[in-house]
């Protein structure tokens, strides 16, 4: 052995260390793979030897190789070797080899669980630093369930730096074992009031990543944390709770008010840029999240815009980039606030930095109104002729596109303008973004009928220079708006001014060389053209031009026809064929433009994209449904149907003469229209007339807009759209000269008012055409919203847990929630009493009721408040006051309106209520102090909860408590399996000095109609500087019948069934010299004796109430002049008169 | 319960990188659990990513969902990536802190301090950053608490090198 420790040692000597590594890898740069797995291999030796020294080395190379790229996975075992070193130096290396290369899917981490605790628990501060540093990279569900005590414990350990660190890795435990949460939560929360800064600010981190995933679970810490904000001078705290309160807010509006000017003034006052930039940050927020019930907070989004306007004026880039992004948040609310800095956002747009000229598009696309839209794009313009770079013009042009078609083309009042910016941008060279370009001429051809004349012009043209767009490879992606030319020039070919040229311009042979589904369009719409000019030669009489047309057709076609795309070739073939017919009947003198015409008849009407999905199924249409039966078995040999399907085949086949077709169609036509006007189903065009083809003078129905006479149709000379900045500027000025001149004679008539005549808002500005957008169709019964499902899978719904409600038994819980700590910690402790217990919360659906009836109790109150505040007192003082309210009104609500429907109860939270608790005193003595409180429990039948608050009155260090009764007939202590009946249940923690901690137990009733009485006892030690002592402290249990109650809600009509149904029993009491508003006196009951309120008239109230047993308990409350009455009915009449007995004891006290 | 886990978590920071300005990492701290593979392929694309941007741009970029703070001193670039509600300069300022906490222990801290001692540059920064949270806003405590890590380990090693002594 000795001989073998020599051996390593003096291997050693020779063996590399990590600066070898590093040198050696640094030196063999040209063949550093191989140099590198010479050394793996020395290592795989090194990890042989039984030297611990020289295989912590060997693993701290590893961690260096790890990062370079290579895989060590395979050596995890020789990790936790090292880890379990008892040397810190080994001990060190191995953690941090661990943290960088263990995953949850590290099969070997399981064995890490002991080595972990052992560490975690050692003497040492840094062995317990470094395990709780490793653990927070690689904690697994597991280690996380297995450890979460152990650091729990931790979260109280004497040294900060440990405390601290705990802090921090419990958010991690609480991600993978979100079981751990509420059992771990009021520790954590004692932690924001820890005497080291570094342990409470770890809390606050926690805390306020926890709530910014869930923040409505949070709120109740609102005037905590409002204490933490308005006094904490570290600034990376303040960050975090400011980030917390823009969480908050959107939930509690009121929280919203309060905030605004504690952060305006940190705003003001502070220099630090991080800060200022939160605050201005969840001031937009908040403001957001207000927007509707604040009107005038007009002052702080100044504030904010002034602070930002500095930010983006900043020589920093940094300071720049967020000023503008902080912007754009605004600009979604208060877009005027930020139009006034339109000068600074284009300025950025010369910025060298391209992500801020990027930032300030965005911005620029809210800012459009349609008095700048023309400006703004003539500059984007500007800067796509300079734009460097694809990526960034190619943004441009996307952004330019954005920002005229948003909402539906609001801000455009010029489309010709707008048609012939898409036009110079088919210019672009290189650009990507050719398809958009395409998607917006047609779109605008389509829904603005107005310009399709126009826009055929322009179209025309651009397919007359189609070999400037698609003569190079490298442009390809323009080419895309070839697509939409051809398509709008044959769609709208009657605009044509010169369709001959357009057609010959779409059969060159260089179309052949587009791209296939481009070409496809070519061909499709050259029929279309061809059908227009036909039917304009036909009516012309002139048969040899017609002819003519037909020739080029047949002559042209046929280089389509040898396409390599399928559906070029197909349609090509398709169409040759069809000419061909054609020219036969033209040869013949036939007359045929109107039956070719009638191929593409009806208008194009706009659909709503989600249109079909918003059809609602109506009443009685089952879709699953079979329409016809299916055949069954016995019938499947039948022959019949297999003929009738053959003499169709045969009758389809035969050859048609166009005639024929032409009839055909008509009736198909007929047919469909009156299939049509039967289905409910099919969206229905506009009422105009379409059939252009039957009906020539239809067309006069479409409403054409008619066009302003002062925009002339074409603009000679390039670059069009800004002649037509130009032109609309003109315009505009015409405009205002005679709306100025209107004014004037009004004047005249009316004293002076305006000074200032040329101020122009966007409203006054009119369009240059009467442009009718043709809104998109939606079915009439269309549902008017789409439901935005929540990602069911977020990782955090997992920590989405109710964490005021108290702990249940089922959650078997090593530490469990003391209320004592968390009550005399909140900020109105002095002069508001506290109500410390809740009753039991209804399910979740109900709660949310719940919450819509306490908001409106909530407003009721602020608006009784309001003439009661003092406005000498200081903001600070006030703000304090009204957090006290809200955290009142909140901790009332479950009390008082309990579960009761929100309809019927909303009116219950107009006054504040009296101070309440159900804990009450069980024992005491100089070491210990006992409050209990009994509930029932809503998922067992016959068994009641009681929770203990052992409160440490003593400098001793209490533990090893155990807790016995002396079992009744009646009732009795569920103990642990196995334990006889004379052994005490142990308390799952131990109390130091000065703390409380609560913990519950759970008893078997058989019978329920009696008050019960237990005696036990508390058995504990405790310990000292002087030694440690056995003690004991007897208490006599309580059990009244109330507390066998659960607060059910119960709707009026099932309340009304119940007392008709006539199988319950009654009993009365009256209690006279009542001073207690009727309001607290239900909410009292409701309380204390676990009822809600079904129904209250005036000032008489209807309540109910269930025995854990099944008992159904009504009551009808009702209040004369200093007296109430109260008649119960119960299916138990025991338990009915000692309800009310115990009943009429609270009510002789108000 | 496992489905959760195949989520990423979603914390203040994601991870941290140093890297050269030849694109050579120098360190990274994942405080997401991701594979080996995934964290590899984000290495990549974001080196790429900052090397390829301008020297006055600048330090924060949008990369798939998540903000990129990142902020080059001398010849390595220190790169985080957090989440889209964080809060950039502040991160700028925990980037910052730690180098000035590498500057304090290393003294006037340089590429090669980091590279030959790189355990070392981690151990500071698990002082100061744990689970993507700053867990120490003072620079003299995690300084203090490196240092006195460091005598423990010194000592231990005197111990160790005697024993060595001792059998050579």
């Amino acid at each position: 052995m000795a001989l073998k420790m020599v051996k390593g040692s003096i291997d050693r000597m020779f063996d590399k260390n990590l600066q070898d590594l590093v040198r050696g890898i640094r030196n063999h740069k040209e063949d550093e793979a191989k140099y590198i797995s010479q050394c793996i291999d020395e290592i795989k030796q090194e990890l042989k030897q039984d030297n611990i020294a020289v295989k912590a080395n060997a693993v701290c190379k590893l961690t260096y190789l790890q990062m370079l790229g290579y895989d060590i996975s395979w050596a995890a075992f020789n990790i936790i070797e090292v880890m379990s070193a008892s040397k810190f130096t080994f001990k060190r290396i191995g953690y941090l080899a661990a943290s960088q290369c263990f995953h949850e899917g590290t099969d070997v981490i399981m064995l890490t669980t002991n080595q972990i605790r052992k560490d975690l628990s050692s003497p040492s501060q840094y062995d317990t630093g470094v395990a709780l540093t490793g653990l927070s990279c690689f904690v697994t569900p597991d280690l996380a369930r297995d450890l979460a005590n152990d650091i729990m414990t931790l979260m109280s350990h004497t040294k900060p730096y440990i405390r601290k660190k705990a802090v921090l890795i419990m958010y991690k435990v609480f991600l993978k074992y979100p079981e751990s949460l509420r059992p771990a939560f009021p520790r954590l929360k004692e932690k924001l009031e820890d005497p080291d800064p570094g342990v409470q600010s770890a809390a606050v981190n926690v805390i306020c990543e926890l709530a910014r995933r869930n923040p409505k679970n949070y709120l109740s810490l609102a005037p905590l944390f409002f204490k933490l904000m308005t006094s904490s001078t570290n600034n990376w705290v303040l960050i975090k709770i400011i980030k917390l309160f823009g969480a908050l807010t959107p939930l509690e509006p009121r929280l919203g008010k309060k905030l605004i000017e504690p952060l305006t003034n940190l705003i003001h006052s502070t220099s630090a840029m991080s800060l200022l930039y939160e605050c201005v940050n969840t001031v937009i927020a908040v403001l957001i999240s207000l927007s509707s019930g604040m009107p005038n907070h007009s002052a702080s989004i100044q504030l904010c815009v002034q602070k930002l306007r500095i930010l983006i004026e900043d020589s920093d880039q940094n300071l720049k980039y967020l000023g503008l992004l902080a912007m754009s948040k605004i600009l979604r609310t208060h877009p005027k606030s930020v139009q006034a800095h339109k000068d600074l956002v284009l300025q950025c747009l010369d910025d060298k930095d391209e992500s801020i000229r990027l930032r300030a598009l965005d911005l620029l696309y809210g800012m459009v109104s349609k008095k700048n839209l023309m400006e703004i794009v003539k500059k984007l313009m500007t800067h796509v002729d300079k734009a460097e770079g694809t990526t960034y013009r190619d943004e441009l042009l996307t952004k330019i596109i954005d920002i005229c078609s948003q909402s539906n083309y609001q801000h455009i009042t010029n489309f010709e303008w707008y048609i012939s910016i898409l036009v110079e941008l088919t210019r672009l060279e290189g650009t990507r973004h050719g398809h958009l370009i395409a998607a917006q001429m047609l779109d605008v051809a389509i829904r603005v009928k107005a310009i399709r004349k126009f826009a055929v012009s322009q179209m025309s043209a651009l397919l007359d220079s189609a070999h400037l767009v698609a003569s190079s490879t490298q442009r390809n992606g323009i080419c895309e708006v070839l697509y939409a030319a051809a398509w709008i020039c044959g769609e709208f070919s009657e605009h044509l001014q010169e369709p001959h040229q357009t057609l010959e311009a779409m059969l060159r042979p260089k179309v052949t060389t587009l791209p296939g589904h481009i070409q496809a369009v070519y061909v499709q719409n050259v029929v279309k053209l061809y059908a227009s000019i036909l039917q304009q030669k036909e009516q012309a009489a002139e048969t040899e031009a017609a002819q003519e047309v037909t020739q080029l057709m047949v002559e042209r076609l046929p280089q389509f026809v040898q396409s390599a795309d399928l559906e070029v070739q197909e349609r090509a073939s398709c169409i040759l064929q069809l000419v061909k017919h054609i020219q036969k009947l033209q040869a013949k003198d036939v007359p045929v433009a109107e039956e070719v015409s009638a191929l593409f008849a009806g208008e194009l009407n706009p659909v709503a994209p989600k249109a079909q999905k918003k059809v609602p199924v109506p009443e009685g249409l089952d879709l699953d449904a079979w329409i016809n039966e299916p055949l069954s078995d016995s019938e499947s040999e039948d022959e019949k149907p297999k003929a009738i399907f053959h003499d169709e085949e045969q009758r389809q086949a035969k050859p048609r003469q166009p005639e024929a077709d032409e009839e055909e169609l008509a009736r198909r036509r007929e047919a469909r229209k009156q299939e049509q006007a039967n289905n409910p189903f099919y969206i229905k065009s506009s009422p105009s007339p379409q059939k252009r083809y039957q009906d020539a003078p239809g067309v006069e129905h479409i409403p054409v807009v008619q066009i302003d006479l002062s925009v002339p149709l074409k603009v000679p000379g390039l670059p069009m759209s800004d002649q037509y900045v130009k032109l609309e500027e003109e315009r505009r000025h015409r405009q205002r000269l005679e709306k100025d001149k209107r004014k004037k004679k009004k004047k005249e008539k009316q004293a002076r008012r305006h000074s200032a005549l040329h101020t122009e808002s966007d409203e006054d500005i009119a369009p240059a055409q009467q442009v009718d957008i043709v809104t998109e169709e939606m079915p009439e019964n269309a549902l008017p919203s789409d439901e935005d499902d929540k990602d069911p899978n977020d990782p955090y719904r997992a920590l989405d847990i109710d964490l005021d409600k108290p702990l249940a038994d089922s959650e078997k819980l090593p530490v469990q929630k003391h209320r004592n700590a968390e009550t005399s910690k909140s900020p109105e402790k002095e002069d508001v009493p506290v109500i410390e217990k809740k009753s039991k919360k209804p399910k979740k659906k109900e709660k949310k009721h719940k919450e819509k009836g306490r908001e409106k109790g909530r407003k009721k109150e602020k608006k009784e408040k309001k003439p009661s505040k003092h406005k000498k007192k200081k903001h600070r003082k006030e703000q304090e006051e009204r957090s006290a309210d809200r955290k009142k009104s909140k901790k009332k609500q479950p009390a008082g309106g309990g579960a009761a429907e929100p309809v019927e109860n909303g009116s219950l939270d107009e006054e504040p209520l009296p101070p309440m608790s159900s804990y009450c005193l069980l024992a005491e003595n100089s070491y210990i102090r006992m409050t209990y409180e009994v509930q029932g429990s809503l998922q067992e039948d016959s068994r009641v909860t009681v929770s203990i608050v052992l409160e440490n009155q003593s400098s001793s260090f209490l533990k090893n408590m155990e807790l016995n009764v002396l079992d009744s007939l009646n009732t009795k202590l569920a103990r642990p399996e196995g334990s006889s009946v004379h052994d005490g249940v142990p308390v799952p923690f131990q109390l130091p000095p000065g703390i409380s901690n609560e913990a519950q137990f759970v008893f078997t009733i058989q019978s329920i109609a009696m008050a019960q009485k237990l005696k036990g006892t508390l058995t504990f030690i405790a310990k000292n500087d002087e030694g440690s002592t056995h003690e004991k402290l007897d208490f006599k249990l309580h059990f009244s019948c109330t507390s066998y109650l659960i607060t059910t809600p119960c709707y009026s009509d099932a309340f009304a069934k119940l007392l008709e149904s006539g199988d319950l029993s009654m009993s009365s009491i009256k209690v006279d010299g009542i001073s207690m508003s009727f309001q607290n006196l239900l909410a009292k009951i409701c309380f204390h004796h676990h009822f809600s309120v079904v129904e209250r008239v005036n000032s008489c109230a209807s309540m109910y109430s269930r025995s854990i047993q099944g008992h159904h308990v009504c009551l009808l409350v009702k209040k004369g002049e200093k007296s109430v009455s109260v008649d119960g009915k119960c299916s138990d009449s025991t338990l009915l008169s000692n309800l009310l007995e115990e009943m009429r004891a609270t009510l002789a006290t108000c | 319960m496992y489905t959760r886990i195949q989520h990423p978590l979603h914390l203040s920071m994601q991870f941290m990188l140093l890297f050269s300005r030849q694109g050579k990492l120098r360190l990274q701290k994942w405080y997401v659990p991701l594979s080996d593979k995934e964290k590899k392929k984000i290495t990549r694309e974001l080196v790429q990513t900052v090397l390829a941007r301008k020297p006055k741009m600048c330090s924060f970029l949008e990369w798939r969902d998540l903000k990129i703070v990142y902020k080059r001193y001398a010849s390595l670039y220190f790169c985080c990536a957090i989440e889209d509600q964080d809060n950039e300069l502040i991160t700028l300022e925990i980037i910052h802190r730690y180098v000035e906490l590498l500057d304090k222990y290393f003294g006037s801290v340089c590429e090669l301090d980091i590279i030959f001692n790189f355990e070392k540059a981690y151990f500071i920064l698990d002082e100061f950053l744990l689970g993507g949270e700053v867990q120490e806003t003072s620079k003299k405590n995690v300084l203090k608490a490196i240092e006195q890590a460091d005598l423990l380990q010194e000592s231990q090693n005197e111990e160790w090198g005697g024993l060595s002594e001792d059998i050579l």
